[in-house]
């Protein structure tokens, strides 16, 4: 039961992107090769923002 | 389970549907109750999506599940990340469904709740459904493609033009209409006002709260976002109550929407973290909340329908919208059967977060069926009314007469009992002056909640719950016309850009703002016009949204088709080509008609003639005699607008009869541009190899 409501609110999490530093570090960690600092959470979130905007994201 | 039984529960599941719906569609009694629309909704939906559904994904697009996605191959953490289904499908969902599937069953319950209802589920589970799906599976496959670059690479430049235009031109028309019904349901509305204005405030406040207070706390500036909403409703009550304070929100709807153009504006040229981005967190929440919580109300209140099955307006005389049931229906209901838009979120957006193409079906044909469903419970909500209650609210003051007693008089003459004492009786409950000639669906849509909500609450909540709905409503208009601005800005500086590159720049402020002013204008004009039109002016935005947003519909089904042929899969072309058929006949027959129709409640040409004609003969009262000008020469416009989305429907059509043509002649054809398969590092490897 308990690991259903965590499941549950990861899912919220996600689908808000509240989350999507953590996930931003997550990749970070994996991926990058070369010794670069991640972006600070404020930065990130400011990239992350103004991109998700960029396109038709909403509909009738 | 035992092969036995699942046949067993599929017949049952066939029987229950097909029993619901002869049950909706042969019934002529007072009343019947909500339950067997939700009945036969579920039944429709399951099995479209268990057969029809799982059949196209295997034998007709052959899904690959060990086939790496977009999202997989170019994973960079940011836009392309493969992502969990289930958040997928919130995401595509919260993308697809807007005001669309709400306001249009509304309106076109004036037909009574047959033939919309029935249009909702079929046009679902074989056109719009179809359509998202497809699209998702052709765009995943082209590394994310948009549905304009797909068309211009797969059919050819033109097509790709086509696409371009007609997404712009929808988004300046949905943008007036949905102004035109936030206006409609301000109007002279102090408590309505106050609470939509405080939701500008409470958007930016989340919106410094998520960038600079607590960067990227998205869900704690939302769930306090939330609550001040709600604050927000009750304290429009206290506001309402006000004598200092109430002048400052009761407004004509001339002057409401010039603060929608200016905040239109503004909202388009300001940065998306401070008003966008958090509106539309809190627009979705509050969606997703009221959409479920309207769901559980339906099902467990089970209201009852007081629309007859079909009125008398389908000849065509309907008072909300002139047209006869074919094919207006069609036109008006559009969002929550088929809707063309889905492609563009379906194509571009969706893909990118997609991490195995086995959840194509769920996501895409899904979160569609899904949206249907909305649709239906915005009919039941809007059929729960007393018809005449219904007619009151919804028709124009130009139709019915501008005094109470009027408008009663000729809703009794049409057969439906109403009266002056029970309208305003309702409005005290709602807390509003007066609910005639209220346009749009808004309102209507939201007394029908009110009433479903208010009968689980008690009486006393009515007028609160009414706000809520109209606030609820308000809000998600809002960041649609916000994000449509900008996308529509977007457009323009790209299209403009080719001629001077700079303009191009989406960052140069000059060109933000004179692009914006543009866009702005555009739509402005069309809110302008509706406002000063005495019919109302949603009678000729809404068919000409619905005709634009079924045109861009086809077009997205001529790629489909085109893409399917070209594949070598002309045997299951019908899939895409059916419904591009009939929406062709659809779109072409209604824009024949909003052209050439005799009936000046129809026909575009024939309105400013008519209204030419009463002017010359100075037969017009003061009053409208000074805006007669301008409504002729805006009613000319809209001929030549719907002229054009027909001769670019037809262009796109004839270009993919020209590849199938090539095809069939065995010409040589554009490339297909689907990217090498590579297989998914993603599925177990015993499925890899």
């Amino acid at each position: 039961m308990f690991k259903k409501i965590k499941l549950f609110w990861q899912a919220i999490r996600r689908l808000s992107g509240d989350d999507a530093y953590e996930q931003y570090l997550l990749h970070f960690a994996h991926h990058t090769t070369e010794h670069a600092e991640p972006l600070s959470q404020e930065e990130f979130f400011k990239q992350w923002q103004d991109k998700k905007w960029k396109g038709v994201k909403r509909c009738c | 389970m035992h092969k036995n039984l699942k046949i067993i529960i599929w017949v049952a599941v066939a029987l229950l549907g097909a029993s619901a719906i002869s049950a909706i569609a042969l019934n002529r009694g007072e009343s019947i109750s909500a339950m067997w629309f939700i009945a036969a909704a579920a039944c429709v939906y399951a099995i479209a999506y268990r057969f029809y559904a799982a059949w196209i994904a295997a034998s007709v697009l052959v899904i690959d599940e060990t086939r790496a996605t977009p999202a997989e191959r170019l994973d960079n953490g940011r836009d392309f990340i493969p992502t969990n289904k289930w958040v997928v499908f919130g995401h595509h969902f919260a993308a697809i469904a807007g005001p669309g599937p709400l306001v249009g069953p509304t309106l076109a319950a004036q037909f009574g709740y047959l033939p919309g209802t029935l249009w909702i589920l079929i046009g679902a589970v074989l056109g719009g459904a179809v359509q998202d799906m497809v699209t998702l599976f052709f765009s995943t496959r082209r590394n994310a493609r948009s549905l304009g670059q797909m068309a211009r690479d797969e059919i050819g430049p033109i097509g790709g033009a086509a696409a371009l235009i007609g997404t712009f031109l929808i988004m300046i028309i949905l943008i007036a209409v949905l102004g035109l019904v936030v206006v409609n349901a301000m109007k002279h509305s102090p408590w309505a006002t106050s609470t939509v204005a405080a939701t500008i405030p409470i958007a930016m406040l989340v919106g410094f709260y998520m960038r600079n207070f607590r960067p990227g706390r998205v869900l704690e500036a939302s769930s306090l976002g939330v609550v001040l909403l709600l604050l927000a409703v009750v304290g429009g009550g206290w506001v309402d109550h006000q004598p200092s304070l109430r002048g400052l929100f009761d407004h004509e709807g001339l002057t409401l929407a010039w603060v929608i153009i200016g905040y239109g504006f503004a909202a388009a040229v300001m940065p998306v973290w401070l008003l966008l981005a958090p509106r539309d967190y809190l627009s979705t929440f509050v969606k997703l909340g009221t959409v479920t919580l309207l769901a559980i109300a339906i099902i467990v209140l089970q209201p009852h329908v007081h629309m007859p099955a079909l009125t008398q307006f389908t000849d065509g005389s309907g008072p909300i919208f002139g047209g006869k049931l074919f094919p207006f229906v069609f036109i008006t209901i559009a969002c929550g059967a088929i809707s063309g838009f889905h492609a563009l979120i379906a194509s571009g957006t969706t893909p990118k977060l997609l991490g195995n193409e086995r959840d194509i079906r769920m996501i895409g044909y899904g979160a569609m069926l899904l949206e249907s469903f909305v649709a239906i419970m915005a009919m039941i909500a809007a059929t729960v009314l007393e018809p005449g209650v219904f007619f009151a609210i919804n028709s124009p003051a130009g139709v019915v007469g501008k005094e109470a007693v009027d408008a009663i008089a000729k809703i009794n003459s049409w057969g439906f009992a109403v009266s002056v004492e029970q309208m305003s009786q309702l409005a005290k409950d709602m807390g509003e002056s007066s609910l005639f000639a209220r346009t749009g669906g808004a309102p209507s849509l939201a007394v029908g909640m009110a009433s479903i909500f208010g009968s689980a609450f008690g009486k006393g909540m009515l007028a609160l719950w009414y706000h809520f709905a109209i606030m609820f409503e308000a809000i998600f208009i809002l960041t649609t016309l916000d994000a449509g601005t900008r996308v529509g800005r977007f457009m323009l500086q790209d299209m403009l850009g080719n001629i001077w590159p700079k303009i191009g720049q989406t960052s140069w402020m000059p060109s933000v703002i004179f692009t914006s002013a543009l866009v702005v204008a555009g739509w402005g004009y069309f809110l302008y016009i509706g406002v000063i039109d005495p019919n109302g002016g949603v009678n000729i935005l809404w068919p000409l949204f619905g005709i634009a947003n079924q045109m861009l519909a086809a077009i997205a089904l001529c790629v489909a088709t085109g893409i399917l042929v070209k594949s070598g899969k002309l045997k299951y072309a019908w899939i895409t080509g059916l419904p591009l058929v009939w929406l062709v006949i659809v779109t072409s027959t209604a824009a024949w008609q909003k052209i050439f129709s005799e009936d000046v409640r129809v026909g575009f040409l024939a309105a400013a003639n008519d209204l030419a004609a009463k002017l010359a003969a100075g037969i017009l009262p003061p009053e409208k005699a000074l805006v007669a000008p301008q409504l002729i020469f805006n009613q000319q416009l809209d001929a030549y607008l719907t002229i054009f989305f027909v001769v670019v429907l037809w262009v796109v059509i004839i270009d993919t009869f020209r590849l199938i043509g090539s095809y069939l002649a065995g010409k040589p054809l554009l490339p297909i541009t689907e990217v090498a398969h590579e297989p998914s590092r993603l599925v177990e490897n015993w499925v890899r190899d």
